[in-house]
C-alpha cells in the first residue's frame, strides 16, 4: 500500500485536490441554494443528461486540449508561457483572413483545408517564436512579454477582421462566412462535435511522442527539470527555448483555426475567449503530460458544462466553477502540499527495508 | 489650431487622463514593489476586483465610508496573503497561484454579487457610497492646472500621493533597503541575517494596498457601482506600466500616466475613424520593446534563458 502512494503520489496528491475543490464547493452550494440536493445533481448529472450536453462537453473540451499542449511544451522546459490564448487569437483571425483571400482558387476541399490549418499552425509558430527569441537572447521576462503579446495580438486581429474582412450584411461584427469546403464535418447527430477534436487527440499522441521519445522533446523537459545540469551537459539551451515557445504555438495556431472551421464558421470573436487560460489551468492539472491534459481537458469541460446546468435550472450560480477550479489550482501547484505525508511514508518503508535486511542477514 | 489638436490639449482631455490613469497607478505600484523583492505579483488583477467588490459590498449595508476603505483594503491585502502562503510557504510559483487567485477572484465577486444583489452583472441596487470629489474652490481658477484637477476624486489625489509614499518607502525606510537587497540578491541578503521569506510577505502586503487602493477607486471613485470583471486586464497593464518604468516610482508613474493617455486619446479620436485599436496596441508594442532592451542591457551579466 504505502509503494502505491509513493509511486503515485502525484496522482492521488492531484485527486484529493480535486476533491477538497469539491467539498468546497458542495459545502457552498448548501450555504447558498435552498433546493441544494437538486442543485448537486445538475452539476454533477446535469452534463450527462442528453447526447447533445455530452456533447457539448466534447466540443468545448476540443479548443481547450489544443491550448493546453500549447502551454504544456514550454511548461516542460519552465518557460512560463501563458501566450496560447493570444496565439490561438491572431491565428483563427489570420487563418480566416487568408482562406477567404485564397478561396478564388477553388482548392479542393481536403486540400483547402489542409493550407489553412498550415498556414495557421506557422501563424501560431510565428507568434510563439517572437516570446521564445527575445527570452532566449535578451533575457525578457517570459510571463510579461506573453501577457502582452496577447494584447497585441487581441488588437491586431479585431483590427484585421474589423476593418478588412468584415461581413457588413450579417448585422453583428464578424468576418465574412467561411466557404463551405472548408467546414470541418460534425460527425455525431444532435452534436457539433467535429472533425477538429480528431486533430486534437491525434495533437495529443503527437505531443506526447514529442515529449518522451524525442532528443528535442528529451531537451526540454532536461531543461525544465534543471536547467544548469542540462547546459553543461551540452544542452543548447536558447534552442530548446526557442523551439518549445514555438512548437507550442504550432498546437494553439491550429486549434484555433480549427475551432472557427468547426464550430462557428467565420470569425465571431469580438474579446478574448479564454482557451489559452483553460490551457494553463489543465496543463497544471495534467502535470504538463499530454495524455493527462486531455483528460484534464474532459474533466474541465465537464465542470464548466454542469456549471452550465446548474446555473440554468437552479438558483446557483455559474461562477461557482471558477472557485472550484481555483482551488484546485492552487493546491496542485502547491508543492509542500501534502508532502510531509510522502516523508513520513518514505522514511517509514526505508526503516522497514532496513529492519528486513538486518534480520536476514 | 487643428480641432483634433485643440481637443487633445483641452483640460477636459488632460481631466481625463488623471482619471483613466489612476486605476493603473496604484496596481503598477504594486506590481512594482514585489517585482523589487524579486517575484512578479500578475495577482494585482484578483485583488483590484475583490478589493473593489468588498468596498461596494460594505459601504452598502453600513453606508460607512471608512469602514468600507478598511474592508476594501483587508480584502486586498487578504488576497495578498493568500498567495504569499502558498508561493512562500507551500512552495507554489507565484505565477501559477497567482493565476488561480486571479480566477479565484473573478468567480467569487460575480458568485456572491448574486447571493447579495441577485443580478450577476452590475451592483446597482445596492445603495453603494462613492468616495469624495474635492473642490479647489478659488484654486480652480488657476489656469490648465485648476481644470485638470478641479473635481477630481480624493483618490486620485491618493494616487499621487502614493506614488511618493513610495519612493519613501523603497528608498528611505530599512524595509525598502531591505526589499531591494532580496530582489538583487536572495542569497547575500540572507547571509546578512534578512529574512528573504519574510521581506518578500512584507512586499506582497504592500502590493496588495496598492492594489486594493486601485481597486476601491475603480467601483466608489470612476463609476459608482461593481461590475463583473470590471478590472478589464487593468491588473496586467498595471505590469506593463511598471515594466516601462523598470520599477522605479517616477518612471511607473510616467508608465501608467503613458496608458490613460493612450485610453482618453482613443475615446477623443473615436468620433473622426481613426481606428481605436491602433492607437490602443502602442503601449503594448512599447512595453515589450522596452522590456527587451532593458533585460538586454544586463544580459551579459546573467545567464540567458534563466528564470
Amino acid at each position: 500500500m504505502e509503494k502505491f502512494i509513493l509511486k503515485y503520489f502525484n496522482l492521488i496528491r492531484t485527486i484529493i485536490a480535486i476533491l477538497i475543490g469539491f467539498i468546497i464547493s458542495v459545502s457552498l452550494i448548501f450555504l447558498v441554494s435552498k433546493d441544494s440536493i437538486a442543485a448537486l445533481g445538475y452539476l454533477f448529472l446535469g452534463p450527462f443528461g442528453s447526447i447533445s450536453r455530452i456533447g457539448n462537453i466534447v466540443e468545448l473540451a476540443t479548443p481547450i486540449i489544443f491550448c493546453g499542449i500549447a502551454i504544456a511544451i514550454p511548461f516542460q522546459a519552465q518557460q512560463f508561457n501563458v501566450g496560447a490564448e493570444g496565439t490561438f487569437f491572431i491565428s483563427a483571425a489570420f487563418g480566416t483572413a487568408f482562406a477567404l483571400i485564397i478561396q478564388g482558387l477553388n482548392l479542393p476541399g481536403f486540400i483547402y483545408i489542409l493550407v489553412v490549418l498550415t498556414f495557421a499552425g506557422l501563424m501560431g509558430a510565428f507568434w510563439g517564436f517572437i516570446p521564445g527569441y527575445l527570452k532566449a537572447k535578451y533575457r525578457a521576462n517570459m510571463v510579461v512579454l506573453t501577457l502582452m503579446l496577447n494584447y497585441i495580438a487581441y488588437f491586431i486581429s479585431i483590427y484585421l477582421i474589423n476593418y478588412h474582412f468584415r461581413d457588413k450584411a450579417a448585422g453583428y461584427l464578424t468576418s465574412y462566412r467561411l466557404p463551405e469546403t472548408l467546414f470541418l464535418k460534425q460527425f455525431i447527430p444532435n452534436t457539433r462535435i467535429h472533425i477538429g477534436f480528431l486533430i486534437a487527440i491525434a495533437s495529443v499522441f503527437i505531443a506526447y511522442y514529442f515529449l518522451y521519445h524525442t532528443t528535442l522533446g528529451y531537451e526540454i523537459r532536461m531543461v525544465g527539470f534543471n536547467f544548469h545540469f542540462a547546459k553543461y551537459s551540452g544542452i543548447n539551451v536558447f534552442k530548446v527555448i526557442v523551439l518549445s515557445s514555438l512548437i507550442g504555438g504550432i498546437f494553439a495556431g491550429i486549434g484555433g483555426m480549427a475551432e472557427v472551421m468547426g464550430i462557428h464558421r467565420r470569425f465571431l470573436w469580438q474579446s478574448l475567449p479564454g482557451y489559452g487560460w483553460d490551457g494553463v489551468v489543465v496543463a497544471i492539472i495534467g502535470h504538463n503530460n499530454p495524455i493527462l491534459i486531455m483528460f484534464a481537458a474532459f474533466f474541465l469541460a465537464y465542470l464548466r458544462i454542469g456549471g452550465q446546468v446548474l446555473n440554468l435550472l437552479s438558483d446557483v450560480p455559474y461562477e461557482l466553477i471558477s472557485v472550484i477550479e481555483a482551488i484546485i489550482i492552487l493546491l496542485i501547484t502547491a508543492e509542500a502540499f501534502l508532502e510531509n505525508v510522502k516523508y513520513r511514508i518514505t522514511v517509514r518503508e526505508a526503516e522497514k527495508e532496513a529492519f528486513k535486511n538486518e534480520s536476514s542477514s | 489650431m487643428n480641432p483634433l489638436l485643440k481637443s487633445i490639449f483641452s483640460t477636459s482631455f488632460l481631466f481625463s487622463v488623471l482619471r483613466v490613469a489612476t486605476p493603473i497607478i496604484f496596481p503598477a505600484l504594486g506590481v512594482a514593489i514585489s517585482s523589487l523583492s524579486g517575484s512578479t505579483n500578475i495577482a494585482l488583477e484578483g485583488i483590484m476586483l475583490v478589493s473593489a467588490f468588498t468596498g461596494v459590498i460594505v459601504s452598502a449595508f453600513t453606508q460607512n465610508l471608512w469602514l468600507s476603505l478598511i474592508a476594501g483594503i483587508s480584502a486586498g491585502v487578504l488576497i495578498a496573503l493568500i498567495l504569499g502562503y502558498f508561493s512562500l510557504k507551500l512552495k507554489a510559483d507565484i505565477i501559477l497561484a497567482a493565476i488561480a487567485l486571479n480566477l479565484f477572484a473573478s468567480g467569487i465577486t460575480v458568485f456572491l454579487l448574486y447571493i447579495f444583489a441577485h443580478d450577476k452583472g452590475v451592483s446597482s441596487s445596492l445603495k453603494s457610497l462613492v468616495f469624495p470629489t474635492i473642490k479647489l474652490g478659488l484654486l480652480s481658477k488657476i489656469p490648465i492646472l485648476g481644470g485638470i484637477l478641479d473635481n477630481q476624486n480624493i483618490l486620485v489625489y491618493i494616487a499621487f500621493l502614493s506614488v511618493i509614499i513610495y519612493y519613501v518607502i523603497v528608498f528611505h525606510t530599512p524595509l525598502g533597503l531591505k526589499i531591494r537587497a532580496v530582489g538583487l540578491n536572495p542569497d547575500a541578503a540572507s547571509s546578512v541575517g534578512i529574512n528573504v521569506v519574510r521581506i518578500k510577505l512584507y512586499a506582497l502586503i504592500l502590493s496588495g494596498v496598492f492594489g486594493a487602493l486601485g481597486g476601491l477607486y475603480l467601483s466608489m471613485g470612476y463609476v459608482s457601482w461593481f461590475g463583473r470583471d470590471m478590472t478589464a486586464g487593468r491588473g496586467f497593464i498595471a505590469i506593463a506600466a511598471s515594466s516601462i518604468g523598470g520599477n522605479m516610482p517616477l518612471g511607473t508613474f510616467l508608465g501608467s500616466l503613458l496608458f490613460g493617455i493612450v485610453y482618453a486619446l482613443a475615446n477623443f479620436l473615436a468620433p473622426i475613424n481613426i481606428p481605436s485599436e491602433i492607437i490602443q496596441v502602442i503601449p503594448y508594442i512599447v512595453t515589450v520593446l522596452v522590456l527587451t532592451i532593458y533585460s538586454a542591457r544586463s544580459v551579459k551579466e546573467k545567464e540567458v534563458g534563466e528564470e
